[in-house]
């Protein structure tokens, strides 16, 4: 006896690109190759701080420029899009329960994009 | 009950995503700034050198830098086997070798200033 068994025709290396739900998946995490990258950033700055003023000074030099600039474009748009994409799921990762009832998704959503901007306009005014 | 590394390396990668989204855009913001050739006052030599000479700002760069790089490797490991790599032990150990080397060489340098 020889049944055919049912193969189902899914690529290893596009499946994501069928479905927007599954490109929307794969796009927050593909942000965490910018992450990592820029990470790596800073611990070059903060060797460069550590060995001297005029390592930093090369250190900022290196960062000016077009590639410099397209980089940093980029770890924008994707850290953006993966504190949004984090923000966004919050009320699923952790329900906050008050006596009987949850509170609302859209009120914890909308405390932590408050913080974020709250946080980011202190550091922004702090460093420039 | 068998033992799991799952719940370290899980707790890592939620604790780095949630310090990740609420400082590393500003943060991107900053160096883009420099980037363009317009350096902001945090990025002369003496005020951040001030800033990580204070054990609470070396905290601060500690744990930013850290969370971010093992919050991003957890994923990433995750992500590579989403593109079709299917040689997860492997793919762990480079993930995880990167993130321990970028704390190491953090670690390193904060010790330096």
């Amino acid at each position: 006896m020889s049944r055919k068994p049912y193969v189902r025709e899914v690529s290893k290396t596009t499946w994501f690109l069928s479905q927007p739900r599954y490109k929307r998946y794969m796009a927050r995490e593909v942000t965490c190759v910018f992450i990592l990258i820029y990470t790596f950033l800073l611990i070059c700055a903060l060797g460069a701080l550590a060995k001297g003023p005029d390592a930093f000074q090369a250190f900022l030099h290196a960062l000016r420029g077009p590639l410099g600039v397209l980089f940093n474009l980029a770890a924008l748009v994707a850290t953006v899009y993966h504190s949004m994409s984090w923000f966004d799921v919050t009320p699923q990762a952790m329900p906050i329960q008050r006596g009987e009832e949850f509170v609302p998704g859209n009120v914890i959503v909308g405390a932590h994009y408050g913080a974020w901007a709250v946080v980011s306009l202190i550091i922004l005014i702090w460093g420039i | 009950m068998a033992k799991s590394n799952k719940p370290i390396f899980w707790g890592l990668f939620a604790a780095g995503g949630t310090v990740t989204a609420f400082v590393t855009p500003v943060l991107v913001l900053l160096t883009l700034f420099a980037a363009m050739g317009f350096s902001p006052d945090l990025f002369t030599y003496e005020a951040l050198r001030g800033f990580a000479a204070h054990w609470l700002g070396k905290l601060i760069i500690l744990g930013v830098i850290v969370l971010s790089l093992w919050h991003a490797a957890h994923r990433l490991r995750v992500t590579v086997h989403d593109f079709g790599v299917r040689a997860d032990a492997v793919v762990a150990y480079v993930v995880y070798g990167i993130a321990g080397l970028g704390t190491l060489m953090t670690i390193v340098y904060l010790l330096r200033i």
